[in-house]
C-alpha cells in the first residue's frame, strides 16, 4: 500500500513528522505558559517575544562571538531566563493581586516593545541559522526520509516537557512552588523566599520559550515576528487543553501539531485555522477545556 | 458639571469648524472613526469588563463588506455601510456566543484566537484581494444626493455618525440594561443571585460593541478608499485596547481622548522616529498599566473630585 485516498503514504508521514515538530513547539510554549499561569496567575502575552529572543540570542551569539549551537542551546535560554527574572522583579511584580487582565495587558506591551525593537534593529527579512553539522542529514527509513534535525527537536521537546512535568508534580521543589500559589504568607512564615521563587518561576517558564526559539532557529527563518503568530495558536492550544493542566498542555500541544499536519495533507486551505476551529468546538462541547477542571 | 458642559461646547464648536481651520479633513475623519471604534470597544471593556483581544475582526470585516459591495457591486454608500454593520453584528453574535462561555483571561484568549481565524479567512477569501486588499473604493453619493467625494461633506457625515454613536452609547449605559451590565462587571455572582441571566446581558453588550465597531470600520473604508489586511489584524485590536486604556476605561469621553492621542502620536512620531513607533506604543502600554490604570480622563476626573479612591484593581 503506497497511497491512502490517493495521497502517497510518504507524503502523509512527512506531514505527520512536520506536525510533530510544530507540536513540539506548541507543547514547549504552552507548557511555559501553563507553568507561569499555574504558579503566578499571570498570562504571559510576551511568551512569543521571549521565544523570538531565544532564537535571536542564538543567532547573534553565532554571528558575533562564534558561539556554536550546542553552547547556545544552554546559554541562550539562561540569558533570556535571566532577562525574564529582571522583568518579573521590575515590572510584573507590580500587577500581582490586581485583576489578571492587567498582567495580560502589561505583557502585551512588553511584547510590542521587544518585537518592535527587534524589527527596527534587524529588519523584517528573516535570517537563517545553519543546522549544526552533527545533526545534518537524515535516515532513510525505507518508507520515508527522516531528517535528523527534526527528530532531534521532537526528542528534546519530549524530554524537556516531561522533565518539567516531573519537577512540578513529583518533587519537593514543585510542591513548594504549588504551595506558594495556594498560601503565600504561610509559606513565607516557614522561611521560604517566595519573591525569589516567583522570579525563578517566571525565568524558568520564559527560558522554556527561549529554548524552543533556539531549537526552531535552524528550521524557520529567524525574524522579529516569528513568535507573535505562534503565540496565538499556543493560546488556542491552552484553551483547548485547559490552562491549569501541565500534562494537558504537553499532550494538547503535540496532538494539535499532528492534527494540523494531517489537515495540510487533506485540506491545505484549512491548515492555518484548524486549531482555532477545534477550539471553537471544544468551547461548545466542553467549555472548561479537555483537561481542565473548574 | 459646568466645566464639563463648557468643555463639550468648545469641542462641539471645534469639531464643526474643522474644515474652516485648515486641518486636514482626512486626518480628522480617521480620528473620528478610531474614536468611534474605541467608544464601541469601551462599551465592552469599560462597562462590561470583558477584555476582547479581537475587535479588529469586526472593524475589518465590516470594512471589507462595505468596500466590496461598493466596489464590485456598485452599491450606494448608505446601503453598503448598513450591510457592513449587519455583517459585523452577525459575526459579533457568533464570536460572542463562544467567548462568553469563559471569563477574564480566557475570554481574552478566545477572542484573540477567533479573530486570528477571521484574519486567515480574510487572507484567503476570493473577494478581499488577499495581500493587496481592496483598492479604489469609491465614496459615491449618500442617499443618492450627498456627494461624499467632497472631503468636507464626508467629514460632516462622519462627525454626525460619531456624535450619534457617542450619544447612543451614553443612552445604553444609562439604561436599565447598562445598569445591569455594570452590576455584572462589579459583582458577577451577586448579579446571578439576583436572578439576572447574565449571559444574555453579556452577549447583547458584545453584539452591540461589535456592531458599532463595524460601523466605524465601514466608515473608515469609505474615508480612505481602501481596505487592507491590517484592518483585521491583531495590531489593530491592540491599538483599540490602548486607546481605551490610555483615555480611560469606563468613562464616556476617555476613548475619544485616547484615540486622539494615539492617532496624533502615530502621525507625528512616525515622521520623527520611523519604525520605533511600535516599541514606543509598547512603552505607553506598560506605563499605562503600571502607573495610571484609570487613564487620562479617569485620572482627571478622580483628581477633580478629590476622590482619593485607590487605583482600579
Amino acid at each position: 500500500m503506497t497511497s491512502v485516498f490517493g495521497i502517497p503514504v510518504a507524503v502523509i508521514l512527512g506531514q505527520l513528522m512536520l506536525g510533530l515538530v510544530n507540536g513540539s513547539f506548541y507543547a514547549m510554549l504552552s507548557l511555559g505558559l501553563a507553568v507561569i499561569f499555574g504558579l503566578m496567575g499571570v498570562v504571559n502575552f510576551a511568551h512569543g517575544a521571549f521565544y523570538t529572543l531565544g532564537a535571536f540570542a542564538a543567532l547573534l551569539a553565532l554571528q558575533l562571538f562564534g558561539i556554536n549551537y550546542w553552547v547556545a542551546l544552554i546559554v541562550a535560554p539562561l540569558a533570556v531566563g535571566a532577562l525574564g527574572m529582571i522583568v518579573e522583579r521590575l515590572l510584573l511584580r507590580r500587577v500581582y493581586g490586581l485583576d489578571p487582565l492587567y498582567g495580560l495587558l502589561l505583557t502585551f506591551g512588553l511584547a510590542l516593545i521587544c518585537e518592535g525593537s527587534l524589527n527596527q534593529v534587524f529588519g523584517a527579512t528573516g535570517q537563517s541559522y545553519p543546522v549544526p553539522p552533527a545533526l545534518a542529514g537524515g535516515f532513510n527509513l525505507g518508507f520515508m526520509f527522516l531528517p535528523l534535525y527534526r527528530a532531534w527537536v521532537i526528542a528534546v521537546s519530549v524530554v524537556v516537557c516531561f522533565s518539567t512535568w516531573y519537577v512540578i508534580e513529583r518533587t519537593r521543589l514543585g510542591a513548594t512552588l504549588r504551595a506558594a500559589r495556594e498560601n503565600t504568607p504561610l509559606l513565607q512564615s516557614f522561611g521560604v523566599n517566595v519573591p525569589l521563587l516567583m522570579a525563578g518561576t517566571f525565568g524558568g517558564g520564559v527560558a522554556l520559550a527561549a529554548l524552543a526559539g533556539v531549537l526552531a532557529s535552524p528550521i524557520v527563518l529567524v525574524n522579529s515576528y516569528m513568535g507573535s503568530s505562534l503565540v496565538i495558536v499556543v493560546f488556542a492550544v491552552v484553551v483547548i487543553g485547559g490552562m491549569g493542566s501541565i500534562l494537558g498542555s504537553i499532550v494538547g500541544g503535540l496532538t494539535l501539531g499532528v492534527v494540523e499536519g494531517f489537515t495540510k495533507v487533506l485540506y491545505p486551505e484549512a491548515s492555518n485555522v484548524v486549531v482555532f476551529v477545534i477550539m471553537a468546538l471544544v468551547l461548545i462541547l466542553r467549555p472548561a477545556g479537555l483537561f481542565g477542571r473548574d | 458639571m459646568r466645566i464639563t458642559a463648557v468643555a463639550y461646547a468648545v469641542l462641539a464648536l471645534f469639531a464643526l469648524m474643522v474644515p474652516l481651520l485648515g486641518i486636514y479633513p482626512v486626518f480628522m475623519m480617521q480620528l473620528l472613526c478610531l474614536a468611534m471604534f474605541a467608544c464601541a470597544y469601551n462599551l465592552l471593556l469599560g462597562f462590561g469588563r470583558m477584555l476582547s483581544f479581537g475587535h479588529a475582526a469586526f472593524f475589518g470585516t465590516a470594512a471589507y463588506a462595505t468596500g466590496w459591495l461598493v466596489t464590485a457591486h456598485a452599491w450606494g454608500p448608505g446601503t453598503a455601510i448598513l450591510a457592513g454593520v449587519v455583517v459585523a453584528a452577525l459575526l459579533g453574535l457568533a464570536v460572542g456566543t463562544l467567548a462568553i462561555r469563559r471569563q477574564g483571561i480566557y475570554f481574552a484568549m478566545i477572542t484573540l484566537a477567533l479573530a486570528q481565524l477571521i484574519y486567515f479567512v480574510c487572507l484567503e477569501a476570493p473577494f478581499t484581494g488577499g495581500e493587496n486588499g481592496l483598492q479604489g473604493v469609491p465614496r459615491g453619493k449618500l442617499l443618492g444626493f450627498l456627494p461624499l467625494k467632497s472631503d468636507v461633506v464626508l467629514y460632516y457625515v462622519v462627525l454626525a455618525a460619531f456624535v450619534a454613536v457617542f450619544l447612543f452609547i451614553r443612552r445604553v449605559v444609562h439604561s436599565p440594561f447598562g445598569q445591569v451590565l455594570k452590576a455584572i462587571r462589579d459583582n458577577e455572582p451577586r448579579a446571578i443571585s439576583l436572578g439576572y441571566e447574565i449571559n444574555r446581558y453579556k452577549l447583547l453588550a458584545f453584539v452591540l460593541s461589535a456592531t458599532l465597531a463595524g460601523f466605524a470600520g465601514s466608515l473608515k473604508a469609505l474615508v480612505f478608499g481602501f481596505v487592507t489586511l491590517s484592518d483585521v489584524q491583531q495590531s489593530t485590536s491592540g491599538e483599540v485596547i490602548l486607546m481605551t486604556l490610555l483615555g480611560g476605561t469606563g468613562t464616556f469621553f476617555g476613548p475619544v481622548v485616547g484615540a486622539a492621542v494615539v492617532t496624533t502620536l502615530q502621525q507625528y512620531l512616525s515622521d520623527l522616529v520611523g519604525g520605533w513607533v511600535i516599541a514606543i506604543i509598547g512603552v505607553v502600554f506598560v506605563a499605562c498599566v503600571l502607573s495610571f490604570r484609570r487613564g487620562i480622563v479617569g485620572e482627571l476626573a478622580a483628581a477633580r473630585w478629590l476622590r482619593r479612591a485607590p487605583p482600579p484593581r
